[in-house]
């Protein structure tokens, strides 16, 4: 029956490609860190590592060329810290909501808009938010520039917003129903409930959802080079323009001389950003699967 | 009893699932044309018997098969590719399980996936097979709906079809009535009565009349054990061991 | 205090917080749509941009976009379903079957802006396919597998197990149980993924910054090695990069690629939806 082996030939191949699809996701994380690697390895022929992270200051085209990182993370940490403490109460209390109190359809419709706002392409938010936000961060405060830390912060906290509400949500729904039956059968108020049990128990998964979170904004780009005035200096004040590392990479690459010092910097900036995320999701991920326990 | 062909033949078969014994020395002939039941409790062994004989067992993660089962005297690991030996070996779950797909193409699965394309040789399968487990008329007129549209009772008569459109060897059945209603059951074990003048027939039950009423011999399971194999008369009517008399009198169970 | 009253101020206050998620959306999609409608016109949508992008139309940035998306999915649908199917049907729980979803998690968390450092280093320099289409839409595919391959492998565990029993005893083979009983029935959850990682692929900028996107080219691109404007990367080219571009013309673009992305998303929601409603196992 030559048919018969045609076809068990066939699915030998098939599954083969398969297995090979399942490698290639491992291999794309593998190539990403080797490229970043290849490419930003030879700034540390001229550099030592420390120079690099903690140096004060960023002149990529003076002479000679500065690459001190300092400033820059100091400008992502500002701008994450500040967008954090934004998005984390806020978002953590409209999980809570939605995932206990919204009635059936409220809370598909709330589900379905958040899906939407994180959907929103990150340059159509840095848009708005260098428009409008701006000005009106300008004339409150009587600053001479309204894009500084802070807007960044408020823009970018409604972009972690849907990564903490969603992630949170399921933690917290996923919370077994006994806990909530066995507190109400005691007396308790549903916010009793809610507060001292459900998300005592959804503990994990909300940490985790923070987590993710905060990993969205470190990594964002486009907006953040919009709104945040992108002047490479140690900041002083979340009312200062700030430069973070993600928008150094984009605002710059295009300037630099592909195999110089400059352009091996800022992949050197993607070693650290890759790392950073890396272990942010690495732990995310280990408080996902205690959540799911 | 009439002497018969030994169907299968079963030799030291030990299955275990992650170290625990699901089932252990088992020495078993099982005859062409004859229906076999297995009873006995929960947890006993009869589904992972009946899924070793066409190694479904070999699904489960951590599942170690030991031990020979012969089909006609050929080894069913060594001597037959998986695909065949389930083609042989049909089997009727304990829950009506169509796929939801319609009636013709539940009862044409098998034969397409061994490359039947000829729509005259699938239309005539499945006439003959819903024939055979008495569907047919019922459901003649509408081959095209879904599966899930019959009832319980029919499903299952369906799954019956699915499997004899392969022209197999052995039916095996896994407590097929134990969703069914007395009616539906009693149309079930009556297909079955027929069927067996052509093929050999496994049945697992939890229910001891079912046994009484349709095997010619019956196993009685426990505890991964066979207590003991005999006539299905003299099973009911004499015992020859105690812990076979007291599950068949409904003091455990 | 009162348990009750407590329960309502605490009720309103995560009721407020909801609409502080919420409300940006509505915002956003209000400011722009009434600011940039009235750009959009025919000649908006289909024709060059005249005058130093300040006049005529978007239509390369628009067919820019198509193109990288569409060769995005082209490339990771495939590459994320089969690894889908990998995960849920072949390798079970082993050791290496935790390390693709360790490295899938990984990939979902790598800023947008590494992948474009990735593409730039890997596609336009390593494989000599300079700023291109292929670069671009590689590196947007590479971005979105982690989309694809999450939404296929919930769909393909959402098929009941015992679709798989019920064909393999039939005697059907490993793969033609796939082919014929599960991934038919986990289409729909599929498509999903699908259309949401065309969303994603099409709002993104920073993959494309390098490895594609040319900041003004007023002619359409003839081939997959040839440089692409795109629709996110123009309006952030109009909107920072360039003066006295008239304000319509950028809340217009903005509308453009805001309209796409959501009707994408949209669809994929309702698809989601319908899908969950459904099923009848």
């Amino acid at each position: 029956m030559s048919s018969k082996r045609l076809r068990k030939l066939k699915e030998w191949w098939i599954e083969k490609a398969i297995l090979l699809s399942g490698i290639f996701s491992v291999v794309f994380v593998l190539l990403i860190f080797l490229f970043l690697l290849r490419e930003g390895f030879s700034l540390f022929r001229g550099e030592s590592v420390a120079d690099f992270l903690f140096g004060k200051s960023w002149y990529p085209i003076s002479d000679p060329p500065r690459f001190g990182i300092l400033p820059l993370i100091l400008g992502s940490l500002l701008v994450t810290l500040g967008a954090a403490a934004i998005s984390v109460p806020i978002g953590l209390a409209a999980a809570l909501f939605i995932a206990e109190i919204a009635p059936g359809r409220l809370k598909e419709g709330l589900k379905a808009g958040i899906e939407l706002l994180a959907a929103i392409p990150s340059v159509v938010i840095g848009f708005i938010g260098m428009i409008t936000l701006g000005p009106w961060i300008k004339n409150l405060f009587h600053i001479p520039t309204g894009l500084t830390a802070l807007t960044g912060s408020v823009t970018l906290a409604f972009m972690a917003m849907p990564t903490i509400v969603s992630i949170a949500e399921d933690a917290i729904t996923a919370v077994p129903r006994q806990y909530r039956e066995a507190a109400v059968a005691m007396g308790a108020t549903k916010w009793q409930t809610t507060w001292r049990i459900v998300a005592r128990a959804a503990r994990p998964g909300m940490v985790a959802a923070v987590m993710l979170g905060i990993g969205r904004v470190i990594g964002e780009t486009m907006a953040v080079m919009m709104v945040t005035g992108n002047a490479a200096t140690i900041p002083h004040s979340i009312l200062q323009p700030v430069r973070t590392l993600t928008a150094t990479i984009a605002a710059e690459m295009g300037e630099s001389v592909q195999g110089g010092a400059h352009y091996a910097a800022l992949f050197a900036i993607g070693i650290v950003l890759f790392v950073i995320t890396f272990l942010i999701n690495g732990v995310a991920d280990l408080y996902l699967h205690r959540s799911r326990r | 009893m009439v002497n018969r062909a030994t169907k299968f033949s079963i030799q030291g078969l030990h299955v275990q699932y992650g170290g625990m014994y699901a089932l252990r020395d088992l020495n078993l002939e099982i005859a062409a044309n004859e229906i076999f039941t297995v009873i006995g409790p929960a947890n006993s062994g009869k589904s992972t018997f009946l899924n070793s004989l066409n190694r479904l067992i070999d699904l489960e993660a951590h599942s170690r098969v030991s031990g020979m089962i012969r089909l006609d005297g050929i080894d069913i690991r060594a001597g037959l590719e998986v695909e065949a030996l389930r083609r042989k070996v049909g089997i009727v779950f304990a829950l009506p399980l169509p796929l939801p797909v319609s009636i013709y193409e539940n009862v044409v699965y098998g034969l397409r996936m061994q490359g039947v394309r000829d729509a005259k040789s699938l239309d005539a399968a499945v006439e003959r097979s819903l024939i055979e487990s008495y569907l047919w008329e019922e459901v003649k007129d509408r081959l095209r709906t879904p599966a899930m549209n019959l009832s319980g009772g029919q499903q299952q008569r369906l799954c019956m079809a699915r499997i004899l459109a392969g022209q197999p060897d052995v039916l095996l059945f896994d407590e097929p009535t134990s969703g069914l209603d007395p009616i539906s059951t009693a149309r079930i074990e009556e297909t079955m009565l027929v069927l067996k003048e052509k093929y050999t027939i496994v049945l697992v039950t939890n229910n001891v009349a079912q046994a009484a009423r349709v095997g010619d011999r019956t196993a009685f399971f426990l505890m991964g054990e066979m207590i003991e194999v005999s006539e299905t008369s003299t099973m009911f009517t004499t015992p020859a061991d105690s812990r076979t008399s007291d599950y068949i009198t409904g003091k455990f169970g | 205090m009162n348990p009750r009253l407590s329960q309502k101020i605490a009720f309103s206050l995560l009721f407020l917080a909801t609409l502080l998620v919420v409300l940006p959306v509505v915002v956003i999609l209000a400011i722009i749509v009434a600011k940039g409608a009235s750009a959009i016109s025919w000649e908006f949508l289909f024709s060059m941009p005249r005058d130093g992008m300040r006049a005529g139309g978007i239509l390369p940035a628009i067919l820019g976009t198509l193109y990288l998306v569409l060769g995005a999915v082209l490339f990771a649908v495939p590459l994320g379903v089969a690894a889908a199917v990998y995960l849920v049907e072949y390798s079970g729980n082993n050791r290496f079957s935790r390390l693709v979803k360790l490295a899938i998690v990984n990939l979902a968390g790598v800023p947008s802006v590494v992948y474009g450092l990735f593409g730039l280093g890997i596609f336009v320099i390593f494989f000599r396919f300079g700023a291109s289409i292929l670069s671009g839409a590689l590196t947007l595919g590479i971005m979105i597998l982690p989309v694809i391959i999450t939404s296929s492998r919930e769909a393909l565990e959402s098929v009941p197990r015992h679709f798989r029993t019920v064909s393999l005893s039939l005697g059907a083979s490993r793969w033609q149980t796939i082919r014929h009983s599960v991934l038919p029935h986990a289409l729909p959850g599929i498509m999903t993924g699908m259309i949401l990682g065309l969303g994603r692929a099409a709002g993104e900028t920073a993959p494309i910054l390098f490895t594609v996107a040319a900041f003004y080219l007023p002619r359409l691109p003839q081939s997959v090695f040839d440089q692409t404007m795109a629709l996110p990367y123009h309006l952030y080219v109009i909107s920072t990069q360039v003066p006295g571009i008239p304000e319509n013309v950028r809340y217009g673009t903005a509308l453009v690629l805001l309209t796409l992305v959501l009707l994408l998303n949209l669809a994929a929601i309702i698809l989601r939806s319908r899908f969950r409603g459904k099923k009848k196992w």
